[in-house]
C-alpha cells in the first residue's frame, strides 16, 4: 500500500527536476572547437534557396566539397527562412544546423550580437586568412557587426534595372532612364491602360511590388540610416523624405495606389515563370542580378535589357550605383563539429573555383576578389552591368543593427502608409517613426 | 523552535488517548497522502503545463531574454515598452476584441441557424449535413488559401461575379476595412463544427413542449424564443465560451491570409510582419510570436502572452457568471 505515496514523490521529484533542468537550459554557447575535421563526420548545412535550379546548384556545390573532403558529409536542407534558422540557433539540439546560411544582411547584427552565430575569428587566425585580400570593404562590411565577425559572404547580389526592350522600341525609347525623372516619363509612356486596369505597367512602384522595398529604393540617394551616435536619422537626413516623396509621385502618376495594388493582386509567384516582368504585365523591374537566370528558365518572348537604377536628379555623377547585399554564411555556436563545419565554410566562400561555379550556377555575382577575376566565370553582356554595380565606389548596403531587420520593417510600415496617403505630414511622421526606431534599438539592447 | 519543547505545551492525558489521537493523525495522514498520490497525475500535468510556465512566463516578462544570454533584471521596462512604446500592440489588442466579438457571434448565429434547417428539412439531410460540415474538415492553411484565391480582387471569381452584376467588390485581403470581415466569412464557411453540436441540442428538446406551445397559439419567432432557446442556452454558452477561447488563440488563418494576400510567401530571407494590411489583421497571438521567435525579445513576448491570459480569463469569468442568467430562464 504505502507504494503509491511513493510513488507520486518520485513522480513529484522528476517534475521537479525537469522544471529545474529547463530553467537551467540559459544557452550558454561554448566557443571551443574541439573536433578533427580530419574524422569522419556528417554535418548539416541549412539555406534559404528554393527554386529548382538554385537547388541544384548548391547540391553540386556540396557534392565537390564533399569530393574534396570524403571524411565530411554534408546534409542540405533548404527553403529556410531567418525565422526559423534562428529558432534552430536557439535550441541547439542534434537536428539543428552546423553551418547556416541568410539572405537577410540586415540581420547580421542581432546574429553576431546576440552569439546566434560562432565568432569566426579564431578560425580566421588558425588558417591565416587575410580578409582584405579576399573580400572587398562592402562584404566584408556586412558581414561582421560592431568589430565581431560571426559571418562570411557566401556570393552577393547587386541591384539594378530590368526592362523589356521590345517595349521600350514600341514606346520610341532609345536608352534606360538615368534620372529619377527621366524615369517617371519612361515609365508613364510605357503604360497602357485596359479598362480600369492596365494592359501593360510601365513600373510597379509599390512598396510590396517584389523588390521595390524602401532599402532598395534608398540606394539610389545618398543616405545613412544612423547618425554616429546610433540615433535614427530618418528625421535628420532629407533623402528618406526625398525618396518617400518621389516614390509617392510615381505612385500617384501611374494611376494611384489602389489601382495598381489591385493589379498588382493579378501578378504571379516572384519565383517562378508568371513573375509579371516574365509575362510581359510590367515592363520595368527593380530586381537582383539573380533574374537573368530566371528569365533563361521562363524563356521570356522579349528581349531583355539591364541598366544600373536611376539615381537622384542632383546625383547623376554618381550613376551606375546600386543597392549591395548577398547571402552570409556561419557556423552555429551549439554545433559539435566546428572545424568541419569551418572546412566547408571555408570551401564555399573562399575556394575560388568553389565560389566561380556556384556563381555560374546560381548566377549571383562572386564574393572573393579572386572569383571576380577568374576567366571561368560565365559572363554575358548583362551580367557584367551587375558586376560594375557591385564594384562602383557608392554602391550601398541596409546598416547592421542590434535588433536586425527590426528598423527596416518599422521604416517600411511607415512608408507603405505614405504611399497610400494616410500620412499627412511627412516631416512628423519620419520623426515618430525615427523615435520608434530609437525606441526599439533600446529595447533590444 | 526545537522540537523538544513541544511535548510540554500538550495537555497531559492518559497514555492510551494519546495512542489513538497518534493513529487517527496517521490515519489521517495517510489519507492524505492517499489523496495526493491519486491526485498526482493531475498535479505533475498541472505543474510541468499550466504552474510552470505561468510562473515562468511572469518572471521572464521582468527579464531581457534573448534564448542565448543569461536572463537579466529589466523591472517594468518590457511592460512600459509594450503597453506605450510598441505601436502594434494596441491594434493587435482591437482586433483580438473584435474577433471575439463579432467572429464569433457570426459563427453561432450561423451555426444555429443551419442546425435549425437541417433539423427541419424532411428529405435529403444527410446530404445538407454532410456538404455543411465537409467545409470544417479542411486543413485551416489550406482553406485559406482558396479564400485568398476567391477573394481576390484582381482574379478572384467572387469579385468578377460581383462586378459582372454591378455590386462594387471589396478588396477583401487586400483592404484593412475588408480584412477582418473576410476572415469572418471563412470563419462561418467552416462551421460544421458548431452546427453538429448544435443539432445533437435541438433534436433533444423535448416535443410535448412545442406541442404546448402551438396549443397556447405561439408563433413560430415565439416558440423559437421561448421554447428552444432556453433549452439549448447551455449549448449557446459552450459555444460561445469556445469561441471566444479560439478567437483569443486566432493565428494561422490571418497571417496565412496575409502572407499571400501581400504577395511576400517567402522564398527570400526577409522575416515577414504579420498583420497585412495596415495592422489589420495583426491578433495577440502573433503577436506573442513574433516578439518571441522574429525579434527574440521574450520578456516583451512574455508582457503580451500575459495580457493575453488576462484577457482570457476576463471574458470567460464574464461569460460564465452571466451563465446563471442563461441556463435559469430554461428552468
Amino acid at each position: 500500500m504505502p507504494v503509491r505515496p511513493r510513488r507520486a514523490a518520485v513522480a513529484l521529484a522528476a517534475t521537479a527536476s525537469v522544471a529545474l533542468l529547463a530553467s537551467a537550459c540559459t544557452g550558454s554557447a561554448e566557443n571551443k572547437a574541439s573536433d578533427d575535421p580530419n574524422a569522419q563526420t556528417t554535418i548539416t548545412f541549412w539555406h534559404g534557396w528554393s527554386a529548382p535550379a538554385e537547388v541544384k546548384a548548391i547540391e553540386d556545390n556540396v557534392a565537390r566539397f564533399e569530393k574534396a573532403h570524403p571524411n565530411i558529409e554534408v546534409k542540405v536542407v533548404g527553403n529556410i527562412n531567418d525565422d526559423k534558422l534562428n529558432q534552430a540557433l536557439r535550441a541547439g539540439g542534434s537536428n539543428g544546423p552546423d553551418v547556416a546560411a541568410s539572405f537577410t544582411t540586415s540581420n547580421v547584427g542581432k546574429f553576431c550580437a546576440s552569439g546566434a552565430l560562432a565568432d569566426l575569428k579564431p578560425f580566421l587566425e588558425k588558417d591565416k586568412v587575410d580578409l582584405d585580400r579576399t573580400f572587398s570593404k562592402v562584404l566584408q562590411g556586412y558581414t561582421q557587426f560592431e568589430g565581431k565577425r560571426c559571418s562570411l559572404p557566401l556570393l552577393s547580389d547587386a541591384y539594378g534595372l530590368y526592362y523589356n526592350k521590345d517595349a521600350f522600341k514600341a514606346a520610341g525609347i532609345t536608352s534606360p532612364p538615368k534620372t529619377w525623372s527621366e524615369f517617371r516619363e519612361v515609365a508613364k509612356k510605357l503604360t497602357k491602360e485596359k479598362g480600369d486596369s492596365y494592359e501593360r505597367l510601365g513600373f510597379m512602384p509599390n512598396y510590396l511590388g517584389y523588390e521595390t522595398v524602401p532599402s532598395h529604393y534608398m540606394s539610389q540617394w545618398d543616405h545613412t540610416y544612423f547618425d554616429a551616435n546610433g540615433k535614427s536619422n530618418l528625421a535628420k537626413d532629407p533623402a528618406f523624405a526625398e525618396m518617400l516623396t518621389y516614390q509617392k509621385s510615381l505612385v500617384d502618376g501611374l494611376g494611384g495606389f489602389a489601382k495598381l495594388d489591385k493589379y498588382r493582386t493579378t501578378f504571379g509567384d516572384e519565383w517562378g515563370a508568371t513573375h509579371p516582368f516574365h509575362t510581359g504585365q510590367v515592363a520595368m523591374q527593380l530586381d537582383g542580378e539573380w533574374r537573368l537566370n530566371f528569365i533563361k528558365e521562363a524563356k521570356v518572348g522579349f528581349e531583355v535589357g539591364v541598366a544600373p537604377l536611376p539615381v537622384a536628379d542632383d546625383e547623376v555623377a554618381e550613376y551606375g550605383k546600386g543597392y549591395l547585399s548577398g547571402t552570409i554564411i556561419g557556423i552555429a555556436p551549439q554545433s559539435r563539429k566546428q572545424n568541419a563545419a569551418w572546412e566547408l565554410v571555408k570551401y564555399m566562400t573562399m575556394d575560388t573555383e568553389a565560389v566561380v561555379n556556384f556563381a555560374n550556377g546560381i548566377g549571383n555575382v562572386p564574393s572573393t576578389l579572386e572569383a571576380l577575376k577568374s576567366p571561368n566565370l560565365k559572363v554575358d553582356e548583362r551580367f557584367k552591368t551587375f558586376l560594375e554595380i557591385a564594384r562602383h565606389p557608392e554602391s550601398s548596403t541596409s546598416d547592421g543593427a542590434v535588433n536586425g531587420s527590426t528598423y527596416q520593417d518599422t521604416f517600411q510600415d511607415f512608408a507603405q502608409k505614405y504611399e497610400k496617403g494616410q500620412v499627412p505630414d511627412l516631416k512628423k511622421g519620419l520623426e515618430d517613426t525615427a523615435a520608434q526606431i530609437d525606441r526599439d534599438i533600446a529595447q533590444a539592447k | 523552535m526545537s522540537t523538544d519543547t513541544l511535548p510540554t505545551k500538550r495537555p497531559a492525558g492518559p497514555a492510551a488517548s494519546q495512542d489513538g489521537r497518534h493513529t487517527l493523525r496517521s490515519k489521517r495522514v495517510r489519507s492524505a497522502l492517499r489523496t495526493v498520490a491519486f491526485m498526482s497525475p493531475w498535479l505533475v500535468g498541472f505543474g510541468v503545463f499550466f504552474a510552470y510556465p505561468l510562473v515562468s512566463t511572469l518572471y521572464f516578462s521582468f527579464m531581457k531574454y534573448d534564448g542565448l544570454n543569461p536572463p537579466t533584471w529589466r523591472g517594468l521596462d518590457n511592460w512600459s515598452y509594450v503597453f506605450s512604446d510598441l505601436p502594434k500592440f494596441w491594434p493587435a489588442m482591437q482586433n483580438t476584441l473584435w474577433l471575439a466579438v463579432v467572429m464569433v457571434a457570426c459563427r453561432v448565429v450561423f451555426g444555429l441557424g443551419v442546425g435549425l434547417l437541417i433539423t427541419k428539412i424532411k428529405t435529403g439531410t444527410g446530404v445538407f449535413r454532410t456538404l455543411f460540415y465537409l467545409p470544417y474538415l479542411a486543413p485551416p492553411v489550406a482553406a485559406t488559401l482558396a479564400f485568398v484565391f476567391l477573394l481576390n480582387p484582381g482574379t478572384g471569381p467572387v469579385n468578377s461575379l460581383l462586378e459582372a452584376v454591378g455590386i462594387p467588390a471589396p478588396s477583401w485581403f487586400n483592404d484593412a476595412a475588408w480584412a477582418k470581415p473576410a476572415l469572418t466569412v471563412l470563419a462561418v464557411w467552416g462551421v460544421g463544427d458548431l452546427m453538429v453540436i448544435f443539432m445533437a441540442a435541438l433534436l433533444d428538446v423535448p416535443k410535448e413542449q412545442y406541442e404546448a406551445a402551438e396549443l397556447d397559439g405561439a408563433s413560430a419567432w415565439q416558440r423559437f424564443r421561448y421554447v428552444t432557446l432556453p433549452n439549448i442556452s447551455p449549448i449557446v454558452l459552450f459555444a460561445v465560451v469556445t469561441g471566444v477561447i479560439g478567437a483569443m488563440q486566432y493565428y494561422t488563418q490571418p497571417i496565412v491570409a496575409a502572407k499571400v494576400a501581400s504577395g511576400k510567401m517567402g522564398g527570400s530571407g526577409e522575416t515577414f510582419e504579420p498583420g497585412y494590411p495596415d495592422d489589420s489583421t495583426l491578433t495577440l497571438p502573433q503577436l506573442v510570436y513574433n516578439l518571441g521567435f522574429g525579434r527574440f525579445d521574450y520578456g516583451a513576448a512574455c508582457v503580451v502572452a500575459l495580457v493575453l491570459f488576462a484577457l482570457s480569463m476576463a471574458c470567460t469569468a464574464l461569460l460564465m457568471r452571466r451563465r446563471g442568467g442563461l441556463i435559469g430562464s430554461g428552468d
